[in-house]
């Protein structure tokens, strides 16, 4: 399983890198993007809104199916990837390089509480 | 534990995604799903659609008995090998299923059912057979196989002697390329399959055994469905891997049947739905109006209930993907969304839906998706054929 150690992961298959800036990018797992098949359609939060952890935020439709995306932690949504929006099969191709949206966490503590590569592995 | 077909370790082995389709572990791709739906439309692809149930019947009354249980009428197959698609209704004129019956000779039909239904169909026409002088024989699938044990309580103990030894296998071959690259692999069988027509079958002696080649399908483009013995398809399903057709899976199957605008049972219909409601009043057969058939009554004539929808197809305008169930928003009042997904061909979403009468084909209604409301066109449910757009 493809889960880069520089990461931090969600159980829910969101992964989170922490920016310099102190922004949070986050994407879905290569597990998810597996698991969900060809996909087709990618709706992104607003830039602006304000999200709690745990929030659904983003969808991804592949043709099978329709999954709800959550934030891995609150704060406010400060970029979402066009690029990604307008070929959403690239999420497909390299789920790590490929992220949806970008966070400023309201409370950065809450990214203790997010899973390391080989402990998210484990969940699989 | 799941049933598995005798494709099982093919399906592993070109690296398949295995899921449960009613109860049989069945690849829904091997990689990627648009481009097993690609291979279909533009060269030639490969289903394992062993899940479903073959049934043979023969006997005196076997043609009377059919035009009896199905609301389309076999006294239009007059020569042997011709196919028809019907649905078997109940009393109610509810969709027990939809099936295809071969003619395959005076007093011989095979009928092929879906997987899903099929203990249900077998008991449903185990039923109504009472009445009739023909025998009815489930061709046994490969595993644990409840219908297997339907049919062999079923049949004399010569059938069931015979059971463990002629379990059938079906491939379906699809794409403009399917045929010719199916006689690449075997081209003894060119000669006897050449002349056939759309919907029309072979029976072939190969090898020591009984194969029924028909040209059929799901998926709106030219092909094959072969019925085979269980033991040799492996071996055959590489021979047509060598051929260059393409191994596909379950989810490419229905994006191409929902492009050819092909209901799919128990999501498009099932027995709370007449086939009037479904888009399928042209495969119910009232020409011979001495002829009764179950469900005759509740569709047709006086006291019949009238169709409380028309059935139609939607494509998307906005940006999204249509999915079954979501409520369809028209002047006329509301509608649903019965299948729907994304067209690797159109590369927009559409969807099979029943509408209120009166929504006009062409006339954009709204679908409610999550929160927001999403334009779409009504459309014949209809999107593509022979790999060409219709829309």
């Amino acid at each position: 399983m493809n889960a880069p150690a520089n990461l931090k992961y969600a159980a829910s298959h969101e992964w989170t890198k922490l920016e310099n800036d102190g922004t949070v990018t986050v994407g879905i797992t290569d597990h998810a993007q597996s698991a969900l098949g060809d996909i087709v359609f990618l709706e992104l939060p607003d830039v602006g809104r304000v999200v709690k952890a745990g929030e659904e935020c983003a969808v991804v439709e592949s043709v099978k199916a329709a999954s709800d995306i959550y934030s891995p932690v609150s704060g406010e949504v400060v970029a979402a990837n066009q690029a990604a929006v307008d070929a959403p099969e690239s999420v497909n191709a390299d789920a790590y390089a490929n992220w949806l949206f970008r966070i400023k966490p309201s409370n950065p503590s809450e990214l203790d509480a997010l899973l390391a590569a080989d402990a998210y592995a484990a969940t699989l | 534990m799941p049933l598995r077909t005798p494709l099982y370790d093919s399906h592993l082995a070109a690296g398949a995604k295995m899921v449960d389709f009613s109860g049989w572990e069945m690849p829904i791709h091997y990689g990627s799903q648009i481009e097993e739906h690609h291979v279909v439309r533009r060269e030639a692809g490969m289903f394992d659609v062993s899940h479903m149930c073959a049934l043979d019947l023969s006997g005196p009354q076997s043609r009377d008995y059919l035009r009896f249980l199905l609301a389309n009428d076999v006294a239009k197959l007059t020569t042997p090998g011709k196919a028809l698609y019907s649905c078997m209704l109940d009393e109610g004129g509810g969709v027990i299923d939809d099936l295809i019956v071969y003619y395959l000779g005076p007093e011989r039909y095979r009928i092929v059912v879906n997987a899903g239904t099929t203990e249900k169909d077998v008991m449903w026409m185990r039923g109504v057979l009472t009445r009739f002088d023909a025998r009815l024989k489930v061709r046994r699938r490969r595993g644990s196989d409840a219908v297997a044990i339907i049919a062999a309580q079923g049949s004399d103990a010569h059938e069931r002697r015979q059971s463990g030894v002629d379990a059938v296998a079906m491939i379906a071959v699809q794409g403009p390329q399917a045929r010719e690259r199916f006689w690449k692999a075997f081209p003894e069988m060119r000669a006897s399959t050449e002349a056939l027509g759309v919907f029309q079958a072979a029976e072939l002696r190969f090898n020591d055994a009984d194969w029924l080649v028909a040209r059929t399908g799901y998926t709106g483009e030219d092909g094959f469905e072969i019925t085979l013995p269980a033991g040799e398809a492996a071996l055959v399903w590489y021979q047509l891997r060598g051929a260059g057709i393409k191994p596909c899976g379950l989810g490419a199957r229905d994006t191409l049947r929902l492009e050819a605008g092909m209901n799919l049972y128990g999501q498009d219909m099932d027995e709370n739905i007449s086939p009037y409601e479904a888009g399928l009043k042209w495969t119910v057969d009232i020409k011979d109006t001495a002829r009764d058939f179950v469900g005759k009554a509740a569709i047709e004539g006086p006291g019949a209930r009238p169709a409380a929808n028309q059935f139609q197809g939607l494509l998307l305008l906005d940006r999204g993907v249509l999915r079954a169930h979501q409520k369809v928003i028209t002047p006329q009042g509301d509608g649903e969304t019965t299948s729907g997904s994304f067209s690797p061909t159109l590369e927009k979403s559409i969807a099979l839906a029943r509408l209120p009468h009166g929504v006009a084909v062409g006339s954009e209604v709204e679908v409610e998706i999550r929160d927001k409301r999403l334009k779409a066109l009504v459309v014949k449910p209809v999107f593509v054929r022979n790999g060409k757009p219709l829309i």
